[in-house]
């Protein structure tokens, strides 16, 4: 996995409550059964008309935002399906990191297993970032992980929470599967001792 | 020992190892897998040189991808749809893991195949690649959907990294009125709780209303506690519980099945356990409902009329201007004045046999209206062998509806069935996000009896109306 420390980029505005995933990767793009590729559809059927072509007004689309690497948007997203195609179109696309007051839970899980940094806020600190954010391309913000500081284009600081573990992980690129893999005599014992237990399972 | 929650109690038996900052690695008993969320999780084993741990806890089917009409044997038209179930094919032979093939009379929903076969009992962990899985916490099963890395690390290790959620208790006290359904129940907690409601938690439902209800309707409840944003919902297992799974081809038998009933009987919440969140819902309150927007926290009493954006605060102002106007709906309209195209009865929330007997009991000697397309999707190829046996099946088709095979269908339209652009349409499935259905499809949610008054009426329809 790639590692995540410290960004500086453009973040894009998405001012918009409940962005499901239906909504980040419509179904017609579920179909592959490779993880890269998805960048292109993200957001499609607001980012293209019936025709393809592009919709000046979305986000994404606008000149300052096209190369954005940070996503501002509204509470709860991440919505719906537990599709990783969610998060390979995001981080395909070239957003590491996405802001909002929350997220839903399987979507919040994928971030990280796919080195995207997902910080949740109060509503007041989305809102200012949020405005930073509208500034277009020449305000860049930074997210640094070690320190879990945000810096907006002005300079401001805002700090976040982010789980240890997970931090670890993202910093150090670290492969979960790896890492359990580790543990196997922990499972092995478990799986000996429920056999005892619970001999249906 | 200080008292629990039967959340609480799951949990603790599935550590099979904790860090000292509560990471814990949870061991998961069943492992359900279909065919759009696995094909990477596989391809990821064989790029490590990893093997499938244990393959004797894990089901595979296809079912999001599958035609559902009847000339099904005939393949898969379209390319990658097939692709994916052909990935799914060759994994599950070359892996050994328990498999149910398009061809195979028990395929349907994986949510449907994996109680109907007795893979999901009391007790367990069961997870998969889809985030209903909430759908098998009505047997008391901690049950929660993964994304596709996680697939890959339950193939590879049978254990998830998890930390633990809140509990948070969600009450419906008393009996529920005539008409009024388990859809309803589930519907009308969003309704009230918003999508982002249960985010951080692990429901457990109770109260009167929910005992009542049977298996069919418990797993409906649970279906959509992912709606309301929790991780998992759970109901407490009991007679009807142990009923339901007794003789199912996976469940214990004999001694094992006596002893998996004593461990089951334990499984419940202590009295004096505590709750981080509770929500207490009066049944008698609770009224047959439709959603009226994108998102499933949009729900309204049939009765009730269209909102309107400035109803709202917040954020959901801008949010319920922009589902009104992808919906097509003016403010003020009584929600039983909206016409609709299309009648969808099926998925993994209402593709269950009792679902079809509510929705036959409605349209039994009545008639579709004109124009409107009615299709009826079994949730599995042995739910639409019992509907038949039953003789629901000619009801359907002696009303109008076209009789399906087994799938999720138009659920999420990933196979032919879809919305074209504002097409407007009844659905018993979980979600009415933009683009669901279709592109610029419309859905409406609501219960099979519901849909099936719709269908009759051609427009949203207070299901009481035609109740004799
Ligand atoms: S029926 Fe719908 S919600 Fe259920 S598993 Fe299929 S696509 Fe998902």
């Amino acid at each position: 996995m790639e590692k995540f420390e410290k960004l500086t980029g453009v973040a894009a505005p998405l001012d918009m409550i409940n962005v499901d995933t239906d909504m980040i990767i419509p179904k017609n793009f579920l179909k592959t059964i490779k993880r890269s590729g998805l960048g292109v559809n993200l957001f499609d059927e607001m980012r293209y008309d019936d025709d393809r072509n592009e919709i000046p007004d979305f986000v994404l689309n606008k000149p300052a935002y096209r190369n954005a690497e940070i996503l501002v948007a509204g509470d709860n997203f991440g919505c719906g399906s537990s599709r990783e195609h969610a998060p390979w179109a995001i981080k395909d696309f070239g957003i590491r990191c996405v802001i909002a007051p929350s997220f839903a839970d399987i979507f919040f899980n994928n971030c990280f297993k796919n080195g995207i940094l997902p910080i949740p806020l109060p509503q007041e600190q989305v809102d200012l970032l949020m405005k930073d954010a509208e500034k277009g391309e020449n305000a860049r913000m930074t997210i640094d992980l070690e320190n879990q500081v945000i810096t907006t284009s002005d300079g401001e600081e805002i700090t976040f929470e982010v789980d240890s573990f997970r931090k670890h992980c993202l910093m150090n690129g670290l492969d979960d599967i790896g890492l359990t893999m580790e543990k196997v005599g922990a499972i092995d014992s478990f799986e000996s001792k429920a056999a005892q237990e619970r001999p249906w399972v | 020992m200080s008292p629990k929650t039967l959340y609480d109690k799951i949990w603790d038996a599935h550590v099979a190892h904790e860090d000292e900052d509560g990471t814990t690695l949870l061991y998961i008993d069943r492992h359900l897998v279909h065919e759009v969320t696995s094909p990477q999780a596989f391809e990821g084993l064989r790029m490590t040189g990893r093997s499938v741990r244990a393959p004797d806890k894990t089901i595979a089917v296809p079912d999001h991808n599958v035609p559902t009409t009847l000339d099904r044997a005939k393949g898969i038209e379209n390319e990658e749809s097939r692709i994916q179930v052909e990935a799914l094919d060759r994994n599950a032979k070359d892996t050994g893991i328990h498999y149910y093939p398009v061809s195979d009379v028990r395929q349907g929903i994986v949510h449907i195949v994996g109680p109907e076969q007795g893979w999901t009992l009391p007790g367990m962990t069961v997870v998969c690649g889809d985030s209903h899985t909430a759908t098998h916490g009505a047997f008391g099963a901690l049950a929660h959907g993964i994304g596709t890395s996680e697939v890959e690390h339950v193939l590879a290790t049978q254990t998830l990294i998890q930390k633990k959620s809140k509990n948070m208790k969600v009450e419906i006290t008393g009996k529920l009125a005539p008409g009024v359904t388990a859809k309803d129940i589930t519907l009308s907690v969003i309704g009230k709780t918003g999508t982002a409601g249960g985010t951080g938690y692990v429901i457990e439902y109770c109260g009167e209303a929910i005992r009542d209800l049977s298996m069919e309707g418990r797993m409906t409840v649970c279906n959509m506690a992912i709606e309301g944003g929790a991780r998992a919902g759970l109901i407490a297992p009991d007679e009807k519980t142990f009923e339901y799974c007794k003789g199912r081809p996976h469940a214990p038998k004999g001694a094992q099945w006596e002893a998996a009933l004593n461990w089951w009987k334990t499984l419940k919440s202590d009295d004096d356990a505590h709750w981080d969140k509770v929500i207490t819902i009066r049944g008698e309150d609770i009224a047959p409902v439709v959603t009226w927007g994108t998102s499933p926290e949009d729900v309204l009493p049939i009765t009730a009329n269209v909102p309107a954006a400035e109803d709202f605060k917040g954020g959901k102002v801008d949010a319920a201007r922009r589902s009104l106007e992808y919906m097509g709906l003016t403010a003020g309209t009584p929600l039983t004045q909206v016409e609709i195209d299309t009648v969808f009865i099926g998925s993994c929330t209402n593709g269950r046999i009792e679902d079809l007997r509510a929705a036959a009991a409605i349209l039994k000697g009545k008639k579709v209206k004109d124009g409107i397309r009615a299709m009826i999707v079994p949730g599995s190829g042995l739910v639409r062998a019992q509907a038949e046996e039953e003789g629901l099946a000619e009801i359907f088709t002696e009303a109008g509806f076209e009789w399906r095979l087994a799938g999720c269908s138009m659920c999420l339209a990933m196979n032919p069935d879809q919305l074209s652009p504002g097409e407007r349409c009844a659905a018993t499935s979980n979600r009415n996000f933009e683009g669901r259905q279709g592109r610029g499809g419309r859905t409406h949610l609501m219960s099979p009896a519901m849909a099936a008054a719709a269908a009759i009426t051609g427009r949203l329809t207070d299901v009481r109306e035609l109740m004799t």
